[in-house]
């Protein structure tokens, strides 16, 4: 009988950060038109939704609506930046583009390009919640300096959805496949994860199952930081997102070594 | 450009590699030795298991079976190291296509953990080799193909390579281009560097290649130097004759010393002396004929069979 073995944990060497500076050039010479996407969509949530709607909630959870809405946002967008980057952008460096079999034939090996591109994930996601933190800011949704402390939080959250997006990635056949990703996985968790309205307005039963959704502990670490409030159980909201991260991680860099490395 | 260095012995061993594909073995039990200096071609039809031996070399397939060392460190354990002292051309293109001409050498050069005055003399140094120093700020997908091919060469040499791997470098490229390519390996030799080719082209093979490796249904069939391949294998002379109107060639005096291989309407006499033959063809005007030297397609054919590979 033969015993079940784990595969190896990731081991990436300092090496990986060229794949993440590769990137990061790329990006630098399309800045314009990233910020403007990365501003985009989010900012028209906040004026339509918070402005709008705004208009007849008035408060929620003790919060102006859009001071709420916008706390909420800017963790839903660090999920929605790291996914999108994750799936869309990797899978065409893997599959039509080829970038990583040229990456494979250099000292990098598949835990380096996972390890970088994971990386990569998780800084778009603090740069475009970071922009949208700033026009909350201007449209006066943020009290205070303390909301600063969100922007690691970004990047963790944005490793926190890294991995599973890098995961999808290394198993799609096709880019049909992540819209299964997006309408089973990440549109739910939008809408019941507390981004929108209080995750206590749900019925008990589902209330069980958000409270070990990710985006739950993300909104519920940000948000209090966004809206100037006391952190509740900070630590218990950082290890759920740790664990995920580092779960991702795992099971990104086993997957994408089994596609590109047989 | 910076010279090569030589390394002594093979810079590839390979024992007994096995690698199977389900259940399928794309690589069976191959023995290689790639000597360090000069130009190994493999050479096989599809399938053959080309590429699958280029990938172990490279260590991005892991051999079920067998022990391999590239220069001189054990794969697929420390690729990464071997990985560092070579240089690889794909099959097909693997360019950056988010960055410049330049900056793909540049950000490539990273990889290695490469950079710096030095790095961006080499680069200058291989814009010239591949004569795209013009095109240093073009945008990749701007390029004609055999200028992304250049491209990609010089892109493998960015780390000063020892060995040099391409997989069929040649492919869909037109002739000019082929030619001139085929100058730019010659001057890599030249160097010292050690270059490891695939190709399904015999010509590219007897032009750039010292030795030579036939390969087929994942077996080393035969190895030696083209010329000593011909001389073991077939008949120093070749008649092609084939015909007029697509008839089948008769039957002709002349063809008794010949070794006949009949494919479609061409009827192949390979022989140690054609003069009978050709005697015979003298005022045959229904037939067209061609007397040549025997060369390393005639071994490839006569090793790996003359029926269609999908």
């Amino acid at each position: 009988m033969r015993r079940l073995r784990l595969p190896p944990p990731p081991r990436p060497r300092l090496r990986a950060l060229t794949v993440w500076r590769r990137n990061v050039l790329v990006w630098r010479k399309l800045m314009g038109a990233a910020l403007a996407m990365n501003f985009g969509e989010p900012v028209l949530y906040l004026l339509g939704l918070g402005y709008g709607l705004g208009f007849f909630i008035g408060e929620m959870a003790g919060l102006p609506y859009l001071t709420f809405l916008a706390s909420g946002i800017v963790a839903s967008s660090a999920m929605t930046t790291a996914s999108f980057e994750g799936m869309y952008s990797v899978y065409t460096r893997m599959v039509p583009q080829r970038t990583y079999e040229a990456l494979l034939a250099t000292p990098l090996t598949v835990d380096d390009i996972v390890a970088g591109e994971l990386l990569w994930c998780a800084t778009k996601s603090l740069i475009s919640s970071s922009a949208i933190l700033a026009v909350a800011a201007l449209l006066g949704a943020v009290s205070g300096w303390q909301a600063l402390l969100a922007v690691p939080a970004f990047f963790l959250v944005g490793l926190c959805f890294a991995g599973p997006a890098v995961v999808m990635s290394a198993l799609a056949p096709n880019y049909d496949f992540f819209e299964y990703y997006f309408t089973l996985v990440l549109t739910p968790m939008l809408l019941v994860c507390g981004v929108f309205y209080p995750v206590d307005a749900l019925p008990g039963a589902l209330q069980a199952i958000v409270q070990v959704l990710p985006l739950t502990h993300a909104v519920a670490l940000v948000r209090p930081l966004v809206a100037g409030l006391p952190l509740e159980q900070p630590l218990l909201h950082l290890a759920v997102l740790a664990a995920y991260a580092a779960a991702g991680w795992y099971a990104a860099t086993v997957l994408v070594r089994r596609r590109l490395v047989s | 450009m910076a010279a090569g260095r030589s390394t002594a012995g093979a810079v590839v061993e390979a024992r007994g590699l096995l690698k199977r594909f389900g259940g399928q073995a794309a690589v069976d039990g191959v023995d290689l030795s790639v000597p360090a200096g000069g130009c190994l071609g493999l050479l096989g039809p599809n399938g053959a298991g080309k590429t699958t031996t280029l990938r172990l070399i490279l260590g991005m397939a892991r051999p079920d079976a067998g022990s391999l060392r590239v220069l001189g460190e054990p794969v697929p354990e420390r690729a990464e190291r071997a990985r560092a002292r070579m240089g690889v051309v794909p099959q097909g293109d693997t360019l950056d296509p988010d960055f410049t001409v330049e900056e793909n050498l540049r950000v490539y050069a990273r990889y290695f953990g490469l950079h710096g005055p030095a790095v961006e003399r080499r680069i200058r140094a291989l814009l010239d080799f591949a004569e795209l120093s013009g095109r240093a700020h073009a945008r990749v997908q701007s390029l004609s193909g055999g200028m992304r091919r250049r491209l990609a060469v010089a892109r493998a040499l960015v780390n000063d390579p020892e060995l040099v791997v391409l997989d069929e470098p040649t492919t869909g490229l037109d002739p000019q281009v082929r030619h001139h390519l085929w100058a730019r390996l010659r001057a890599l030799v030249a160097e010292g560097r050690t270059l490891l080719l695939t190709t399904h082209y015999m010509e590219e093979a007897e032009r750039l290649c010292d030795r030579v490796v036939i390969m087929d249904r994942g077996r080393v069939l035969e190895q030696g130097t083209p010329a000593e391949l011909v001389a073991r294998h077939v008949e120093p002379e070749v008649v092609e004759i084939r015909a007029a109107g697509g008839e089948t060639v008769p039957a002709l005096p002349g063809t008794g010393a010949c070794r006949i291989e009949t494919v479609g309407d061409v009827r192949y006499c390979y022989t140690h002396d054609a003069r009978p033959l050709l005697a015979a063809l003298e005022g045959r005007g229904d037939l067209t004929f061609l007397h040549r030297p025997a060369n390393l397609e005639d071994v490839f054919l006569r090793l790996t069979g003359r029926e269609l590979r999908e």
